[in-house]
Formats: structure tokens, sequence, C-alpha cells
């Protein structure tokens, strides 16, 4: 059990102790239990068989006495185990959630954000199950296996032998029943998956289901899903049903066997009356605890799901390695000194693969200072290229260099620092609109807060709010309409005082004229930082120092917008389209 | 709550590209949630328990049979135990006892007892396994049949009732829901039964044999009873706690996570770090004292049977010894009392665990309850036998024949109002007329129901009665179905399923044949991008087509619309996500789309508007200007101000 020695790594101190200490506590618990019908079979045989009253007193004060204490160890081991396994699980969750944090975006898009969250939330719960229940039920039944056919041997070997016959026509049928069940019920998890899948989508997509008429073809198709859900699951659980009978069968048959067997040894005077009768409470407690183990094979198998996809968050290999782990005097005290760029023979894939490409052949030289604009149509990997200058993604080959320097060779801090990307999806998260904007810098002054928000264009509205920049956002508070959440996007990024400022198509959802002036202002109160812009409209750009055309993961053309509309055939086409015009979106005036 | 939920989803469409992309509501987790919740968890109590439960057995009222089966079968192989333990009593009063130390004993007809005996153990194993497998059949099947229809329900019910739930409610009633219902059903539902009916035929065997002894037990386990109350009620508090704090973390790792590319933008995981250990902390304090009472139970309740025990044994001896009582009686009384105070303890964890059934199903029967979509029309469309391709009304008369009208795409607004909420209109006076053919343009701002045109268009909300008219026929008089065949919309949000593209785009018509597809494919500009993945047409979607791009998805949505060829057509910001170079390249196909057709647009682009027949200005629900493009201009008003030049 490679993987179970993964999830316990780093536990603290008193969450190994009380996980060792919970098991320990079941196991004086069920010692002292299984002594309890011995000390009765003393009681009959030899109190009520000499008549003494006081033996039997004596006897059954000491059956109290073990009872209780048996009390105690099983609510201590329960305790124990509570705290143990919650232990487990604060230090699996904060092992996850910390390595996901040291993830690149590459290993974040190779899991997805809603397999990433499911992993954290309900297989942590599960594992967490799984781990408080091998702490008691684990030991416990084989504790309890062990002690009472021990016990049994104790009293009478002979009639023991019944058990040894017993005990396999449990235990193999469970174990051939487990396995072949299995493999059934996993399918039926996926046409599960499957059936839920279907729900999802219709729900979502419940107008397109009415405008094409489609509510008969999608019923169709749900009774099918349903149809397969319920054959796999009678399938399966056709087999586990067996389990609960046969132990019935086998248990009843032999109690009849020790009656039996018993009954003739009580008449020839080889055992006594009361051993027969702890004889048979024994036996129910061996077959019980057979019946628990075989549960704990399928707990198990059915959390094996839940203990994988926990340990492949652990195991992945994170892609992007900070310099800063190459112990460097150079590297520790390293600042970017200006703005500039350069791209040179860049070629990058997200998988890494040569001939899967999205960017080719890429050289760009930026100086300091500049304004950039990248255009292209969709697709043309306009993201995939600014994403390598904060280095959120490795190339596959070439280099992409700031302020002269190999990014590989800056210290992630300070590269992200000196690089503020603002990206396309503004994500704000809840929190006052001050403790968002502060992600950008946690020491700025109210002072600065306010002036990059003016620059940003987003002062006025916050200022409209009755809190101001103390206004809660997210559930429960405001609800920004998209091009506010993007001007408060560029303003947090504008705070970090960067040297470069990337802006992913931030201003998608703002109207022009506030586009317009926030590009003013920021030519004016960020004059020296090197700005580039991803745009949809030529607008944005046309009075950029240096505007890229993309084109299909290359760079088509590189130059001014005038020099453009006469070299670039692609440039023309998209300023062309969009000469008719458009209509301004009022969505922020209203 | 609900209805403001109505207004915002359907009003609101806030033009923000940048938020429609992740529409995939974070609760929708497939597979079954909520494992973890049977863990000590306090019962959500059902309005009206009984009366789901009836209702729940009357899906499997065919099997009425096979039930009885059940019925049977449960008594006999509960009453197997019973007798077992009871044959203790003769078995070492007549037959032990005064067999002992015999030289020749006679155990014949003790052997020929245990035949029997072993015989009827047999019976009870196979009529426990004959209980599971008719249970197994039944609750399998009622869980389809209820499956069945609570989606087929779904389908029918109106876009009012999808736009006032989140998809994560909705998606529960299958996950969470259902899955309670087939524990209940499969597990403890007969395993409560048979509790109950160990417990009362236990407990009158026990009388039997020794009324005091009895009353020792009822004593001990009033005793049990309480602590069970007692703990179960601080459980059920820090497991409240224990809830809300999980709910915390999960919250915070939810909104982490899904903004994580932004973490690292700004070099913020350590901050991260530390605030999640201080949530995470909480969690496990919080956890521990839940966990805790949940734990103490059962190795309590087990203390207790064993105390039980021990006092039964002393007094039953004692009683033996001073010759009220034989010991053939005690024997089977102390396996009695081990057998009787399982099933007690686990009764209450059964009965919870039915209530959240319970009220798990009474919240899926509420949604199967719920109105279907009005539809009393009676207008229907059928295609024309002269003229291929045509299609007309067939209109009933009131004598009972039929009247054909030819299908022209005539569409009148009279004097419309209209409010999602009964307080609050947001169409008002509203008029158009818009001829066969005629390409109609909306144009305005957010909010100002742009939208609400074309959701009263389709029906998916009703308009006032004649306040909408088809071809002069009033839209309430024509079956939905119908109504909807007729006209073909391309939503802003676009909705693809899993299958395979050439299945996407055969959702517009599931007649049309693979040319008809490639062709409306090539129509929408989608061909080329098609061909070039791996697997071309037969390419398998998967959620929600996130494997294309936004463009490439809305063009997909245009040759699925292409493929059907109705007189009206809606677009509702169709190419919003494409940019404006694709966009001139179909607007070639856009304009083969739209031709002939009544056609409704709600856009942005210039291009799109400017050459509409008529351009509507809608602001807060009212025409405030229409005309053409130029006379717009010319008016210098909203329209005007609206439109920049570049």
């Amino acid at each position: 059990m490679k993987s179970f020695k993964k999830l316990i790594g780093g536990l603290e101190k008193g969450f190994v102790l009380t996980s060792i200490l919970a098991p320990l506590a079941i196991t004086v618990e069920v010692v002292l239990e299984v002594l309890i019908p011995l000390l009765m079979a003393k009681i009959i045989d030899q109190g009520i068989a000499s008549q003494n009253l006081g033996l039997v007193a004596r006897l059954g004060i000491i059956m109290v006495s073990l009872a209780l204490l048996a009390l105690v160890f099983g609510s201590l081991s329960g305790i124990f185990s509570a705290f143990a396994s919650l232990g487990f699980a604060k230090n699996l969750r904060k092992k996850l959630f910390s390595k996901v944090q040291d993830f690149s975006f590459a290993n974040i898009d190779r899991f997805s954000t809603a397999s990433l969250v499911t992993r954290l939330t309900t297989d942590v719960t599960n594992v967490q199950q799984l781990y408080q229940m091998a702490l008691r039920m684990f030991v416990r039944a084989p504790v309890m296996f062990i002690s009472s056919t021990i016990m049994a041997f104790y009293i009478n070997p002979s009639l023991a032998r019944v058990f040894f016959v017993a005990i396999p026509f449990i235990f193999i049928p469970m174990i051939f029943i487990m396995r072949k069940a299995f493999p059934r019920f996993s399918l039926m998890m996926k046409k599960y998956d499957a059936l839920n899948a279907r729900v999802q989508e219709n729900v979502s997509a419940i107008r397109v289901v009415k405008t094409f008429v489609r509510e008969d073809h999608e019923n169709k198709k749900f009774q099918e899903a349903a149809d397969q859900v319920r054959s796999t699951q009678v399938s399966a659980e056709k087999l586990i049903i067996l389990g609960m009978p046969l132990m019935q069968l086998v248990m009843y048959l032999s109690i009849i066997a020790i009656f039996w067997f018993g009954g003739n040894m009580i008449v020839n005077e080889s055992l006594l009356t009361g051993e027969l009768i702890s004889f048979i409470s024994y036996l129910s407690q061996v077959l019980f605890s057979l019946m628990m183990i075989s549960m704990i094979f399928v707990m198990l198998v059915i959390s094996r799901a839940s203990v994988q996809r926990i340990v492949e968050v652990l195991d992945a290999e994170v892609d992007l390695k900070d310099c800063i782990e190459v112990e460097n005097e150079k590297t520790k005290t390293l600042h970017i000194k200006d703005g500039s760029i350069q791209f040179s023979e860049v070629f990058f894939s997200y998988s890494n693969k040569k001939d899967k490409c999205i960017l080719k052949d890429i050289n760009i030289e930026i100086d300091s200072g500049m304004t950039v604009g990248i255009i292209g149509s969709t697709g043309s990997s306009k993201t995939s290229l600014v994403q390598l200058i904060p280095r959120l993604y490795d190339v596959l080959s070439g280099a992409v260099k700031v302020g002269g320097i190999d990014v590989r060779d800056i210290p992630l801090k300070e590269l992200r620092g000196q690089v503020a990307m603002v990206l396309q999806k503004s994500t704000l998260f809840s929190g006052t609109i001050k403790e968002n904007l502060k992600w950008g810098n946690e020491n700025a002054s109210d002072a600065e807060i306010k002036k990059v928000c003016q620059i940003a264009q987003a002062d006025d509205f916050v200022s409209n709010f009755p809190e101001g920049y103390e206004t809660k956002l997210g559930q429960g508070g405001v609800n920004l309409s998209g091009g506010q959440k993007q001007r408060l996007s560029i303003a947090r990024a504008l705070l970090k005082k960067p040297k470069i400022l990337i802006l992913d198509d931030s201003t998608s959802a703002v109207d022009t004229a506030t586009d317009k002036a926030i590009r003013s202002a920021l030519k004016e109160g960020f004059a020296d930082i090197t700005k580039i812009i991803i745009a949809q409209r030529i607008d944005s750009i046309k009075e950029s120092d240096l505007i890229l055309v993309m084109d299909e993961g290359k760079l088509s053309a590189q130059g001014r917008h005038e020099d453009l509309l006469e070299k670039s055939a692609i440039y023309r086409e998209v300023y062309e389209s969009q000469q008719a015009g458009a209509l301004i979106d009022l969505d922020e005036e209203e | 709550m609900s209805e403001k939920k109505i207004e915002n989803k359907a009003e609101h469409k806030i033009n923000n590209k940048t938020d429609n992309k992740n529409s995939v509501s974070m609760t929708m987790r497939p597979g079954p949630r909520g494992r973890g919740h049977g863990f000590g968890g306090p019962a959500a109590k059902p309005k009206n328990a009984f009366k789901t439960l009836m209702r729940i057995f009357s899906y499997m009222k065919g099997s009425a049979w096979l039930l009885a089966i059940v019925f049977f079968c449960i008594i006999l192989s509960s009453s197997a135990m019973i007798i077992l333990v009871y044959m203790l009593k003769p078995f070492i009063n007549s037959v032990l006892l005064p067999l002992i130390g015999q030289q020749n004993p006679d155990l014949s007809h003790f052997a020929r007892i245990l035949f029997v005996v072993a015989i009827g153990a047999v019976f009870a194993a196979l009529a426990s396994y004959v209980n599971s497998r008719i249970m197994l059949h039944l609750s399998t099947k009622t869980l389809y049949e209820i499956r069945v229809d609570l989606f087929a329900k779904m389908e029918t019910l109106p876009i009012g009732f999808y736009d006032g739930k989140t998809h994560g409610d909705l998606m529960s009633l299958y996950t969470n829901d259902i899955d309670t219902l087939r524990n209940m059903l499969s597990q403890t539902l007969p395993q409560l039964f048979s509790s109950m009916l160990t417990i009362v035929s236990t407990f009158i065997m026990m009388l039997v044999l020794s009324p005091i002894l009895t009353g020792l037990i009822v004593l001990m386990i009033g005793i049990m009873i309480f602590t069970v109350a007692k703990i179960g009620n601080k459980s059920g508090k820090a497991f409240r706690q224990q809830q809300a704090e999980l709910g915390k973390v999960n919250g915070f790792i939810e909104e982490l996570i899904e903004g994580q590319k932004l973490v690292k933008v700004f070099s913020r995981e350590e901050k991260v770090k530390e605030e999640f250990a201080v949530f995470n902390e909480n969690l496990r304090r919080s956890g521990t004292r839940a966990q805790a009472y949940a734990s103490i139970l059962m190795p309590m309740m087990n203390s207790l049977s064993y105390l039980n025990y021990a006092l039964t044994a002393i007094a039953g001896a004692s009683f033996v010894i001073l010759g009220h009582l034989d010991l053939g009686s005690v024997a089977a009384f102390l396996q009695y009392s081990r057998n009787f105070a399982n099933p007690i303890t686990q009764m209450s964890q059964q009965f919870n665990s039915v209530l959240n059934a319970l009220a798990g199903s009474e919240r899926i029967f509420a949604v199967i309850d719920e109105d279907a979509e009005i539809d009393e029309g009676r207008v229907t469309i059928v295609k024309s036998e002269e003229n291929k391709g045509e299609y007309l009304w067939k209109i009933p008369e009131s004598d009972g024949s039929w009247r054909f009208e030819k299908v022209k795409g005539e569409i009148i607004f009279k004097d419309l109002n209209f409010g999602y909420r009964k307080d609050k209109t947001i169409l008002h006076d509203l008029s158009l007329h818009a001829r066969p053919g005629e390409k109609i343009a909306l144009v305005g701002s957010t909010g100002s129901g742009k939208t609400t045109i074309i959701n009263l268009i389709n029906r998916f909300y009703e308009a006032p009665e004649g306040s909408i008219l088809y071809d002069g026929i009033a839209i309430t008089n024509i079956r939905k179905a119908d109504l909807r065949r007729s006209i073909s919309v391309v939503l802003q949000d676009v909705a693809l399923f899993s299958g395979s593209i050439a299945d996407n785009i055969r959702y517009g018509r599931l007649s049309a044949s693979d040319a008809e597809v490639i062709d409306s494919a090539k129509k929408a500009n989608a061909d080329f991008f098609i061909q070039h993945l791996a697997n071309g047409y037969d390419t398998e979607l998967s959620d929600n087509g996130a494997n294309l791009s936004q463009g490439q998805r809305q063009l997909l949505s245009i040759a699925r619309a292409a493929i059907k060829s109705p007189p009206v057509l809606i677009l509702d910001e169709a190419t919003s996500s494409v940019d404006t170079r694709t966009e001139k390249q179909i607007e070639k196909a856009m304009d083969e789309l739209m031709k002939g057709k009544t056609v409704f647009v709600i856009a942005h682009r210039l291009s799109t508007v400017k050459n509409a027949d008529h351009i509507l200005v809608l602001e807060k629900g009212r025409i405030i200007e229409q005309g053409t493009h130029e006379s717009l201009l010319a008016q210098k008003g909203r329209y005007y101000s609206l439109y920049e030049n570049v």
C-alpha cells in the first residue's frame, strides 16, 4: 500500500499517536468483551451447579466491571479515532492544496478545475471515512475473529472443529462474490455518470431542446440510459445479496451442528451446559466478524478510486520549476532592469509535442516603454504568446527574454511581480473591493489604490457604491457587470507597479469611449511601462508603437498601423470588417 | 426569490464574453454526492412521510403479489432465529439435563428435532435470499420509473421553472435524492421491517420465558434509548456545525481553484495557503467533535448491551438457584437479550435514514407534480402535398372541419404588455409588424426587453392572449411543438450535446441526410475546421463542446439552425464570439440563411443591423424609435447616439 504511505506523510505527532491508540483501545475493548461469555459459562456451570449465590454474585460483579471497562475503552477508541481521522483529513487537505498551489498552468489544464475541486472535497471526505473505518472496524473485526476463535478452542477444542468447517464456507464464497462484483459495480458507476451527464446537459440546454422540439428524442435517450443503469445495478447487486443468506445459512447450520455434537458431549459429560451456551455466543461472533471482514474489502475497493485520484495529484510532477531552486547568489538578488521583451525562435506547444506547435518560429523585439498591440482571429494563439512572458508556460524551444534575461533564469516571484497580466476572464474573489485590489500590493495605501482605479476608469463607479472600496463582492454581496470587473482587474494589475503590463482582451466588455480613456490615462500615468494589448478592435491598438498580426500560430506581420494597412492582407480585412462600425453596449451607463 | 432569478436570467443577459465561457456551475459534479452525509447526520423531516411512502409504493402496485411474497419471506427468516433460540429451552431442559450421565442415552428424538430445525434453517436462508432478490428487482424498477417520470416531466416544464432554480438544485434531485431513495428501498426498509419484527417477537418470547427478567431488560433498554437520544442531540448540533465549516472550506477551495491562474499571476500562493490553513483547522475542530459523538454511540450501545447481558446472567442464575426459573429458560433468555439490543440501536439510525430518503422523495414528487407548460393550442403545421417544401397551417373550425392556410411568417405584436412578475412590467404597449421575409433588428441596452421579446415569440413565457399573432393566428392557439418547429433560433449561449458533430448539426432536423449536414456546415463556414479535426464530422463533443473554441461552437450552432428551414428565424447575438473577420466570411452564409425568411436579429454589430428592413430601438421595454438605418440616423436621436463611426 504505497499509496497509503503517501497519504499519511507529514501527519503531526498527536494524530499519529491517536492513530495508534485507537486500534489499541479497540483491541482492549474486544478482549474484555470476549471474556464475558466465558464468565457467564462459569456462572452456570459453577454457580448454579453448586447453588452458590455468592459465587454467582462475585462472578457477576466481575462481568459487570468488564462490561463497564469495555465501555470506557470503546468510547476512548471512538474519541481517538475521531481525533485521528479528522487530523488525517486536515493534513491531507493541506498537502493537496499546497500541491495545487505549486502547480503550473499546464498542470492545472491537465487536471481541469472541476476535477481538482472534486478531489479536494468529495474524495478527501471518502478517504477520511475510510481512515476512520480502518482505525476501528478494520481492527475490531479481525481481533474479534481471532479472540472468539481462541476462546472457543479454550473451552473445547474438539467442538471448535465445527468452526473449521464453517469458516471456509463463508470466507471463500465471500471473496469470490466480492471479486466478481467489483467490475460490475464499476460498470454501474460509469452508466450512472453517463445518466447524470445526460441530465446535466438537458438542464443547461433546455432552451435548445424546446426550440428544436426535441423533448421526445431526449426522453428516449434518457430512458435508454436509465435502463442501462437499472440492468447494471441488478447485475452487480445480484451477487452481493447472496452474501447475507449464505452467512445466515452457515450460521444456523453451525449452531445446529453445535447443538448436536455439543449435546452429545454434554450427555457423556465431556462438556458443561454453560460452556455450550457460551460456545454458541462465540460462534455467532466469529461468523459476524467474518461478515465484517468481507465488508471491509468492499469498502477498500469502493474507496480505491478516491485514493487513486488523490495520489494522482500528489504524484503529479510540477513542470514549471522556479530557478530559485538552484541556489545562487545572482538569482536571489536579481532585479529586472527594464521592460524590454525578446522572443527568439520561439516554438510552443501545450502538449510539448513538436508536431503540435501552436506557436511557430516567433521572433519579436520590444523595447522598454513601447505600446504593442496584438491582433488576430479566434484561435491564432495570441493568448498563448503573451502567457510565455510571465512564464506561465515554458517554451518548447527558443527563448523569451525580459529585461535582457531569459525568463527561466529569473525567480518567479520577481518575474511575476514585474510582469502584470490581466487575464481574459476577470476573476474577483469574495471579499471587499479593496481586499481584491490589494492582491496587487498588500501594502498599498488608499491613495495609491484610488489612483490606479482612476486610471482604470473604475474609481467613478466604486465611489458611487454606498460603501465605496469597502463594498463586499460575491455571494451575498454586490454583483458587478462584466465591464466593471474588467476595470477593477486592470487597476489590480497596475497596483503592482510593473515594468510590463499585458492586457489580454481586457476591455472586451467595456465601451469604446471608456476604452479610449483607459488607454490615454495609461499613457499619462504609466508612460514608462511596456504595454501589450490584445484586442479585437483595431481601434484599441491603432496608435500602438508596434502591432503584431497573428495567424494560425505564426507572426504574419508586424509594424505600425499605416504600414500594416499596406503590407498585411489580414490586417486590412480585419480593419475593413470593423469599418462598418459598432453599436455601443450601454450596460454600464444604466 | 425565485422570481428575481427569472428576471436576472432572462432579462439581463449580460453581454460579457468572459462570463459565458464558464457557465457550468461548480455544483454539477457527476456521480453520487453526499456519500459522507450518512455519517451521523440529522434527518431532514419530510412534510408528509406516510403519503410519500405510499406514493413510492404505488409504483410497485403492479407487483403487489411480489410484495406479499417479500412480506412472507421476512417473517419466515426473522422467525427462524427466534425459534432456533427458543429451542435452547426444551433442548436443555428436556433433552440434555435428564440425559446427563446416562449410559445409553437415546438421542434419536433429539436428532429428529434438530433435523427438522435444520430444514427450517435452510428455508429461512432461502427466504432471506428470495426476499432480497425480489426487493432488488422491485426497487431498481421503481427507481427506473421514478427517474423516467421525473425526466419526462422536466422536459415539459416551462422555462420559468428552470430559470428559477439553480443547476445544482436540479441535479441533486437525480443524484442525492434518488441515491438515498435507492438505499432506502433496497436495504433500509426491509431491514427496518425485519428489525421491528425481531424486536416484537423477541420481546414476546422473553415475556413468555420470564416476565421479571424482561422487566430488567426493559429498564436497560430504556437507559439505552435515553443515552441514544441525548448523544443524538449533541451529535446533531455538532454535525450541523461541521457541515457549516465544511461548506466554508469547500467554498474556499472552489473559488480558489477556479481562479488558480490568477493566484499564480499575482504570486499569491503563500498567502492563500495561510488563509486555507485557518479554514482547514476550523473544520478539523468541529469535525472532531461531531465524529467523536457519532463514534461513541456504537461502542456505548455495544457495552450497554454487554452490561445488560451480564446483569441478566446474574439475575437469571440467581433465580435458577432460588428455584424460580429453569436453566433452559435462562439460556434462551440470555441469547434473546443479545439479539434484542442490536435491532433497537440500529432502528434509530434506520429510521433517520428512511426519513431522509422520504424528504428527498418529496422533493422529487414536488417536481413531478409541477404544472407542465400550457399547451392548449390546436392549430398545427403540416407539409403541403401539392407544393413540395411548403408548409400549411391546419386550423380546426368550429364545426369540426379543417382549414388550411399557407405559413408565411408574418408576426404582429399588438399592444403587448408583459412582466415576469405581476408587479413589474417589462414590456409596455409594444406593437410591431414584421411582414413575411422582412428583417427586423432589435437594438437597445441590456435589460431593455430584447430577449424578453424572443422569449415570448417562442412561448417560453406566456404573453397575454391575443397580443402576439402569427400569420393572423394568436400564438396561444398554435400547438407549442408546431410553433417552435416553425421558428429557428440561434441563441447567444451556445449549448451543444455530447455526441458527434454530425449528430449535433442533425439536431436541427433529425431526418437530415449526411449530405445535408455537410451542406449546412459549409453554409455556416464550419466545414473547414470540422474537416481539420481528427475524426471530422464524427468527432465526439464532450462537456458542452469544451474541446472547441467559442467561435467554433457558435458556427456549429448556426449550422444546426440552418439545417432546419422554417419561415421565421431568430438570431440572438449569434456571432458575438466570432471575430469580425470570420463574421465577414460567414456574412454571405448568414444572408443565405436569412433569405426569404422573417428574421429577428438582436445584435451590436452594425454590419448586421444596418441592412435591416426595420430597426426597433428599445428602451426600458418600449420602442422609442423605429425605422431604417438612414432614417434613424437622420433623427439624431437615441440610435444616433448609440451608433459609433470608426
